[in-house]
């Protein structure tokens, strides 16, 4: 197991209240864990448990109201609305269930996007785009418009676009929600394949087939992690021939 | 689970002696439900004595081989064309746990259904680390596979049901709401 100084992804008794007085929302209640490279964590539970919620934190898109999040070792509050913003286009991936890609611009350029907002030389993106794409299966889909390609092919750029540049934390939003069984499955083939490959991943789904690609799964209950399966080995399972 | 008929099926492509049944009916499942060879020789013995086998005799290293007969193929083709039964469910403990774990007083009955759904979930995260690694392997396996995570998703749908129709039942129960109610109103009471 990794030392806990070497999670991509840490976050430590983070708590979000949204309104005050009468009002007050607890999202999060003092949740803590931590994402390792070449782990796939999924969060399951139920709408209103605070899934997105952590989501959007660790994605640095909102800030605790108290407790740490930390992103490849830099507690991203330290940091600064800029220092954030610039984290978010070099450090972390968010793929989501609507894909969200910009429908003025053709796979490649969506997915050169965050590196020339960083400042890298055009020519140099879309090297690096038609790289992730070559990757994710669809380099031949390079000047396609998201109109034009499948909900699994948007979704593909969008993953494309998610690890340019060598991101190594992925978050993804219900990443198969908008797409068939077969479709989504190739989805989360190749989530898994790029966490296999050295990315910290967080997949957060309702589905129990989907959160089961994943190497542990940390159920949330209003806020609270409420328990966490980690990884036994399939084959003492399978040859004792009693699944449960 | 019918054992008789899986050597059956098997046994239509050939004579065969038990360990060469009991090993290819393991690798279309996956050992998923071990046979012991024991087993496999009491079948073959009713199978026998009820005309769907015969013996034919020992082969060079003096196993006693099987074939199967016009019978015995009648009732192969007679258990591919006749669903399986669904007259009696089957005994489900966990249906049967959780029937008991609302009634019987003092079960915390969240934590029965949690500790259920990590079980189940951790399982299910097996069944799919397996499929990954049988990609492009053989088709009877994963279909095994397939069935055994289909099982695991739908137990998992059926907690996350359960947990909801009791965080219901509790916020709509007549009793709890008429004890709010009172609460309320003696709070009300003393701050006059």
């Amino acid at each position: 197991m990794n030392a806990p100084t070497s999670a991509v992804l840490r976050m430590d008794a983070v708590t979000r209240v949204h309104g005050e007085g009468a009002t007050e929302v607890h999202a999060l209640r003092s949740v803590s864990f931590g994402v390792h490279p070449g782990e796939l964590v999924a969060v399951m539970g139920p709408s209103g448990s605070g899934k997105s919620t952590l989501l959007t934190l660790a994605g640095g898109l909102d800030s605790p109201t108290s407790g740490t999040v930390s992103v490849e070792g830099t507690d991203l509050e330290g940091l600064g609305a800029a220092g954030r913003a610039r984290m978010r286009r070099t450090s972390i991936g968010y793929v989501f269930q609507d894909f969200n890609l910009i429908p003025a611009l053709n796979a490649i350029e969506n997915v050169a996007l965050p590196l020339e907002l960083d400042g890298v030389r055009t020519r140099t993106a879309r090297a690096a785009a038609r790289a992730a794409l070559d990757e994710v299966g669809i380099g031949d889909l390079a000047t396609r418009f998201p109109d034009h390609m499948s909900g699994g092919q948007q979704q593909r750029v969008a993953i494309a676009r998610a690890v340019v540049g060598d991101r190594r934390l992925i978050l993804a939003d219900e990443p198969t929600g908008a797409l068939d069984s077969d479709t989504g499955e190739s989805i989360l083939r190749l989530l898994r394949a790029r966490c296999d490959a050295g990315a910290a991943g967080v997949l957060v789904t309702h589905e129990a087939r989907h959160a089961a690609w994943a190497d542990r799964v940390v159920f949330l209950r209003d806020g609270v992690v409420v328990d966490e399966t980690g990884a036994d080995s399939a084959e003492v399972l399978i040859d004792s021939g009693t699944p449960r | 689970m019918s054992v008789k008929q899986a050597l059956l099926a098997l046994l239509e492509e050939g004579p065969r002696y038990g360990y060469q049944l009991r090993a290819q009916f393991e690798q279309r499942t996956g050992s998923t439900w071990p046979l012991n060879v024991g087993q496999v020789y009491t079948t073959l013995t009713r199978l026998e004595r009820d005309g769907l086998v015969v013996g034919a005799g020992a082969d060079d290293e003096g196993h006693v081989v099987y074939r199967i007969t016009d019978d015995g193929r009648d009732a192969v083709a007679a258990w591919f064309t006749t669903p399986v039964e669904r007259t009696q469910p089957p005994r489900d403990e966990l249906a049967i746990k959780l029937a008991l774990a609302v009634t019987v007083p003092g079960v915390d009955v969240g934590a029965v259904i949690q500790q259920q759904r990590s079980a189940t979930m951790s399982a299910l995260q097996d069944y799919t680390r397996l499929k990954r690694q049988a990609e492009g392997g053989e088709l009877s396996w994963s279909l095994v596979l397939d069935s055994l995570v289909f099982a695991a998703e739908a137990e998992i749908r059926w907690l996350d049901h359960c947990e909801a129709r009791l965080r219901r039942a509790q916020i709509e129960r007549p009793e709890t709401l008429l004890d709010e109610i009172l609460t309320e109103e003696a709070d009300e009471e003393a701050r006059r």
